[in-house]
């Protein structure tokens, strides 16, 4: 039982993380049609540069409390990676708008192994040790049962963002004109909606959401290192296909799902295979769930949309 | 007169709007066959069931006297029914001769055996293909664009790129989807010529239109669809004068648009 | 061949036998030349020809079907340890090359069966995340598969491969011609492996000018439309999958032989984006395009870690940017600008599809009439 309780507990808080980045793929496909291969790699670089701004005060103001420092570092990662989304979309996406289809997947490609060779000149390639601002030392609700406040702070955090995220884009203008843009390009322009620049904004709320993701991802395992988005991203990318891509209900609901599955799955693989499979192969869960959800429903568990449209 | 198709009782719901309701017709062999209607009849949805790109929810089609395979495009193209698109779906990055060989695809049959080893039959049959397509060009009238690339020709080439590359499948019933849309004067008079020419050498033809006036001078019998219900089937002088159909037409204040 | 023509720029277009000459002599003498600079260049070639080979595998999935597949390495993955195991001391087994070469191809054609029963119904950029996820998955397996049995032997990877045999003529044996004249056993290999290129050439060109070519083209173009004049889209795109994997583990399989050793680092995904971004940069879907895209961005890295690094180390006074971070960059940087600047790649050469010669006697017959 305590085991079970420990592994909800554990995939709930992964998950959050990856309903976060989730979002961020899942707004950039209901608005373009992209799969952002590189959002994986923004969440990296919010780590990273939350870790480079978190050494520096350190350096600066030793005294200074580890939650206002924290919180700036986050600021600076979330700020940092805004600017990197507005780039990737201003310089790359943007004028492959109407390319052949493939040519956006492959630019993509390309923007995501560019960040992760740039972060490895910046910070090279070794595992950088995260420091822990916020406690780790586990509590025990229940006997057995283990949970660290850093934990709890994710996914109160996530939750949070979640609600945020859900009433811009439900009830502030902007979040209309997202809708409108989503639902139709041309039509939306024409109603006056400046599309591009609702893409734009698009790509910098998926950036900043991600940016806190990379902080709470590195902030749990303690470590960070350039090739660190790769996995998460991926993983957020099936939770985004999991709840029906394009749909922001359907992200959270995959990534928390994703979680729980992979927590599972992670525990109690070696008994199910008899021993031959180990939790070294937590990491296929995610991809044979992308394929058994492409194949018997591809629109998703709350998607309508058909995916490929005549 | 044989008959050549028989729709019966085909319906095909998306979510909550009914595009075809209890739709059931008859082509008979040799005829050139309209089916008209308002915009969101349901005409192309009844050629994409037909078709074989959708799956109709209940009914059957019966193609000289057998059923229709439901939801495998590739095997009614083999039945012998081939089809154009309203706007038009070329396959760009090859040549107008390429894509008519394209379409004798089902019709001929090198596998990748022969293929790697150019054996005797496959070298035969890909010359034959050539010949063949290129007869078809000449067919349709655009065989000195050969060698261009599909997505550079004009619109009206293209058009008629779409049909020849249709003829090439050698079905027994060619179905148009809005050929002349987007033509001039000249154009569809040409294409009208052409129907008929098709029309002669034994291929039976379905055509979605709106002109009228390219209906009514070229069909042998008119099928009308309104809200995806056949409303009238008739020779064209008859249906000219239903008064459902006029309704229809005029909008009836059912529907604006 | 013919296609190939195109992969010298004007010479091609004006006189391609000339063209086709030119490339032919380039590819006789290019290890002679290699050898002036020292023996590893002759080995870089080597491996440029492998990677010729899988960019013409991978250019007609992506090129010709138009399936963008992101896990094209596991194919070369599954030729190469299937060389290990039939051919080393992992097993203790050592069947000859003949035996190996058609099994690797074969598991590997197998494999991309496999890979495309369940992507079949998928839209091009679910296709490319699915078969990324089959890459990893195969590489996972490759890695943790020596426990509780040791089958891959993990990380390490499985040693001391049987070089390639040819009935007896071992390839990895210098050959003492007089005294003080030998020739390098990666001078064979060389040869070989440019007969294996040539080969794989001639048969991708004859699919390329085919029914089947034709019909990928068309499923490439418009599915929908191909679908419209009869084309069975999934057996065409299985067909694609299990072609484009052959050469895959074909060239695997040279890999494992003349490599010696082989481990699961070599399959990671950065290789089979490397292999995308050699088709995209010479140009997607067309041969000459793969074979340049292959060639140029097989050497540029070493070119870059031979002039590079110690251009860094004079100016700088150590190594900024070490070979491995160059080679990543200069990949990524090439998959974006190409995109972005000349999407048509360095070869904007279109592939043809038909024979100009029947289209030619055909408009012969027509003048006469």
């Amino acid at each position: 039982m305590e085991t079970l309780i420990q592994q909800f507990i554990n995939g709930l808080v992964i998950g959050s993380v990856y309903a976060l980045i989730a979002l961020g793929y899942t707004m950039v496909y209901g608005i373009l049609g992209l799969i952002n291969f590189a959002h994986g790699d923004v969440l990296m670089v919010g780590a990273l540069v939350a870790l480079q701004t978190m050494m520096f005060l350190m350096g600066m103001a030793p005294g200074m409390s580890p939650l206002v420092m924290l919180a700036i570092a986050l600021l600076v990662a979330i700020v940092v990676c805004m600017l990197l989304g507005f780039t990737m979309e201003r310089l790359a996406y943007r004028r492959l708008r109407n390319a052949p289809r493939l040519a956006p997947l492959i630019t993509a490609i390309g923007v995501s192994f560019l960040l992760q060779t740039i972060a490895m000149i910046i910070w090279g390639r070794n595992y950088h040790t995260y420091p822990q601002l916020i406690s780790t030392t586990p509590l025990q609700p229940i006997e057995g049962v283990f949970v660290t406040p850093v934990q709890i702070t994710i996914v109160i955090a996530s939750a949070a963002l979640m609600i945020g995220l859900l009433l811009l884009v439900n009830r502030t203008k902007i979040g209309r004109a997202m809708r409108a843009t989503a639902e139709n390009h041309r039509v939306a322009s024409l109603m006056g909606v400046d599309t591009n620049a609702v893409i734009a904004f698009t790509f910098v709320v998926g950036a900043a959401l991600a940016a806190v993701a990379g902080v709470m991802f590195a902030s749990n395992y303690g470590i960070a290192h350039y090739g660190m988005g790769f996995m998460p991203g991926l993983k957020a990318f099936t939770a985004a296909v999991l709840g029906g891509i394009g749909n922001l209900g359907g992200a959270m609901l995959g990534g928390v799902m994703l979680g729980l599955v992979e927590s599972f799955g992670a525990g109690y693989i070696e008994h199910l295979t008899f021993g031959f499979l180990n939790s070294s192969y937590q990491d296929i869960f995610a991809f044979i769930i992308l394929g058994l959800v492409l194949i018997f429903r591809p629109t998703g568990l709350l998607g309508e949309r058909v995916s490929d449209r005549a | 007169m044989i008959t050549l198709l028989e729709a019966r009782n085909i319906g095909k719901r998306f979510g909550g709007l009914q595009a075809l309701s209890d739709v059931s017709l008859t082509i008979r062999k040799g005829e050139v066959y309209g089916l008209i209607g308002p915009n969101g009849a349901g005409k192309t949805t009844f050629f994409n069931v037909l078709t074989g790109a959708y799956t109709p929810d209940g009914g059957e089609f019966v193609f000289n006297g057998s059923e229709l395979p439901v939801g495998k495009p590739h095997k009614v193209v083999g039945r012998g029914i081939a089809r154009t698109f309203q706007n038009i779906r070329l396959f760009r990055e090859l040549t107008a001769l390429e894509n008519v060989m394209a379409g004798h695809h089902i019709r001929t049959k090198a596998g990748v055996w022969g293929v790697l080893t150019q054996n005797r039959f496959t070298r035969e049959e890909e010359r034959l293909t050539t010949e063949r397509a290129y007869e078809l060009l000449k067919y349709v009238g655009i065989e000195r664009f050969a060698e261009v690339v599909s997505k550079n020709l004009s619109y009206g080439d293209q058009r008629r790129l779409e049909i020849a590359r249709a003829l090439a499948t050698e079905p027994q019933l060619l179905a148009l989807d809005e050929p002349a849309a987007g033509m001039n004067a000249t154009e569809t008079a040409q294409l009208k010529l052409l129907i008929e020419q098709i029309r002669r050498d034994g291929i039976t033809v379905m055509l979605i239109e709106h002109d009228v006036k390219l209906v009514m001078g070229l069909c042998d019998r008119v099928a009308v669809l309104d809200f995806g219900k056949k409303i009238a089937e008739d020779v064209p002088a008859v249906v000219q004068r239903n008064d459902a159909v006029i309704a229809a037409y005029l909008g009836g204040g059912k529907h604006a648009h | 061949m013919n296609e190939l023509a195109a992969a010298v720029p004007w010479l091609g277009k004006r006189n391609p036998m000339a063209a086709r000459w030119l490339i032919l002599i380039i590819a006789i003498v290019a290890p002679f030349i290699a050898w002036q600079f020292g023996k590893s260049w002759v080995r870089i070639l080597d491996f440029a020809l492998l990677y010729m080979m899988l960019a013409l595998g991978l250019n007609l999935v992506v090129g010709f079907a138009g399936l963008l597949d992101l896990g094209y390495i596991a194919f070369y993955a599954v030729g190469a340890y299937t060389f290990a195991f039939l051919a080393s001391p992992h097993f203790d087994v050592h069947l000859p090359f003949w035996v190996i070469l058609p099994l690797g191809a074969g598991f590997a054609a197998l494999a991309g069966i496999m890979l495309g029963f369940p992507v079949l119904r998928l839209r091009g950029d679910y296709l490319a995340i699915v078969t990324l996820g089959f890459g990893e998955i195969v590489r996972i397996f490759m890695l943790n598969l020596n426990y509780p049995v040791n089958i891959t032997n993990g990380p390490q990877g499985i040693n001391m491969i049987d070089p390639i045999n040819l009935f007896g003529w071992d390839l990895s044996r210098n050959i003492q011609v007089t005294e003080n004249f030998t020739i390098n056993s990666l001078f064979l290999y060389y040869y070989f492996f440019l007969l294996a290129v040539a080969a794989s050439i001639v048969f991708i060109q004859r699919l390329q000018i085919s029914r089947v070519g034709r019909a990928w083209a068309a499923m490439r173009d418009d599915e929908l439309a191909a679908k419209a004049i009869g084309i069975n889209t999934r057996n065409m795109k299985l067909l694609a999958f299990s072609l484009g994997a052959t050469f895959g583990g074909v060239s695997g399989c040279l890999f494992g032989a003349f490599q010696g050793f082989v481990s699961p680092e070599s399959f990671s995904l950065m290789e089979s984006i490397a292999v995308l971004t050699m088709v995209v940069f010479g140009g997607m879907g067309n041969i000459a395009g793969a074979v340049v895209g292959a060639f140029v961005l097989a050497l540029l890295p070493e070119v870059l870690r031979d002039v590079a690094v110690p251009l860094q180390q004079t100016l700088f006074g150590h190594v900024l940017l070490d070979p491995e971070v160059l080679r990543m960059l200069l990949l990524s940087l090439a998959m974006i600008l190409m995109m972005l600047l000349r999407p048509a790649g360095m070869i904007p050469a279109r592939a043809r599809y038909s024979h100009d010669h029947h289209l030619s006697n055909k408009l012969k017959q027509g003048g006469a009439k």
